[in-house]
């Protein structure tokens, strides 16, 4: 196989994952790094670095189309990107310094941890919580859009919320990933933030999380042009053409489905991570 | 001809922040697609080599570098090219947003986005930490 077949084959596997990812809410990001390792066998670290960049592209299309619908929060995001970018530098770091073989058995961890959060059904909890002193301070409380006119929302445990979004860095820079979930996790469940804010603004924040990372990995010369290429094309067009489709598609089944490609890509990875091979 | 100052609601940073990352998003999806072409009429029937690391060349690692080669018409060079445009389109959205912030007189704000802005900085200049 020469490079303009691989091109070709991975612009197309890239493609699918995107238009899942974006279908099924879960992003394409997680499934790159498997898909080149375990399909193509690409190193990690070429891996990891073509899906941080395409992870940029995407986030970075889909928070333009969201900050028109009004539930992004950008001073929550701001303030977060201070842990998140920390976090980013942080996990950049140590992926230069553990084995390909560590990265791939936590790789496989947070895909079984994605898998068992996307078959979880979202908290629906309608509260009404008092103030937090810290979060008024920092101007973090706002109201999002509904039916029923401004909703407005008190945001809380700021500390925890941020040390969350530390882990989430992490892992973005570590493994090449949004890290989308891990966000959605902190916002929703710690700060008590509304869903859908929770997930525009995460949404929002995951192109300065990874460009953060992927300054890094350029400079460590992960990023491959000839590789980065057909993903990042790939993955964009694949995830605009998913929005586009979404308010058409029936997407609970395919969740399902996607949910247990993931849970089946963690086990491989942690298997070959396990066994030397990646 | 003094332009009246339009004040800068959240809303329409929120507006503003909209546009910038789309334009940056396609600027550089474009210059990639270009450089992916050339790259592929270049070396496209060489065989790939991805299954070792061997890490990029000094040229293809850096801001100067990656600039410097452009000017020798190197398809690899335009590819980094548009991905720098690419990691350099959220760091651009942060500028914007500490200069609105400063304009609103929004101290912590300002702060925040200051900080965020050093730590993008450094990562794309810090050598690999």
């Amino acid at each position: 196989m020469n490079i303009f077949e691989l091109t070709l084959f991975i612009w197309f596997g890239s493609l699918a994952a995107g238009f899942l990812g974006a279908l099924t809410g879960l992003g394409g990001g997680v499934v790159i790094v498997p898909f080149l390792t375990l399909v193509f066998g690409v190193d990690v670290r070429y891996a990891i670095g073509a899906s941080l960049v395409s992870v940029i592209a995407t986030s970075s299309g889909a928070a333009a189309a969201y900050l028109k619908e009004g539930f992004s929060n950008i001073r929550i995001g701001m303030f977060l990107e201070i842990a998140t970018t920390l976090g980013a530098l942080v996990g950049a770091a140590l992926a230069a310094r553990i084995s390909t073989a560590t990265i791939a058995v936590i790789f496989g961890g947070i895909l079984l941890l994605s898998a068992y959060l996307s078959s979880q059904p979202r908290s629906l909890r309608l509260s009404h919580l008092p103030p937090d002193p810290l979060a008024s301070r920092l101007r973090m409380d706002a109201s999002y859009p509904s039916a029923e006119g401004p909703k407005p929302y008190h945001v809380q445990a700021v500390p925890a919320g941020f040390g969350l979004m530390f882990i989430a860095g992490t892992l973005s820079g570590l493994l090449g990933i949004g890290s989308g979930a891990v966000k959605v996790l902190a916002m929703d469940q710690a700060m008590r933030i509304p869903f859908k804010v929770s997930t525009t603004t995460s949404n929002f924040m995951i192109g300065v999380t990874a460009a953060a990372g992927a300054g890094v990995y350029l400079n460590r010369g992960y990023i491959d042009p000839g590789l980065a290429m057909p993903v990042m094309l790939g993955v964009l067009i694949g995830s605009v053409l998913g929005a586009r489709f979404l308010i058409r598609a029936k997407t609970r089944i395919l969740r399902v489905v996607f949910g247990v490609v993931i849970f089946v890509l963690g086990v491989e990875m942690i298997y070959n991570g396990l066994t030397g091979r990646l | 001809m003094q332009k009246s100052r339009v004040p800068l609601t959240d809303e329409r940073l929120v507006q503003i922040i909209g546009t910038l990352l789309r334009v940056g998003v396609l600027l550089a999806a474009g210059v990639v697609l270009l450089g992916g072409i050339f790259y592929l009429g270049q070396s496209g029937s060489t065989l790939p080599r991805y299954q070792a690391f061997r890490g990029e060349p000094a040229d293809l690692r850096s801001v100067s570098g990656i600039i410097r080669d452009l000017f020798s018409f190197r398809a690899a060079a335009l590819i980094q090219f548009g991905i720098l445009l690419l990691i350099a389109t959220p760091i651009a959205r942060v500028l914007f947003s500490l200069f609105a912030f400063f304009r609103e007189g929004d101290a912590i704000y300002v702060l925040v986005t200051l900080f965020v802005s050093c730590l993008l900085i450094f990562s794309l200049v810090g050598g690999g930490i």
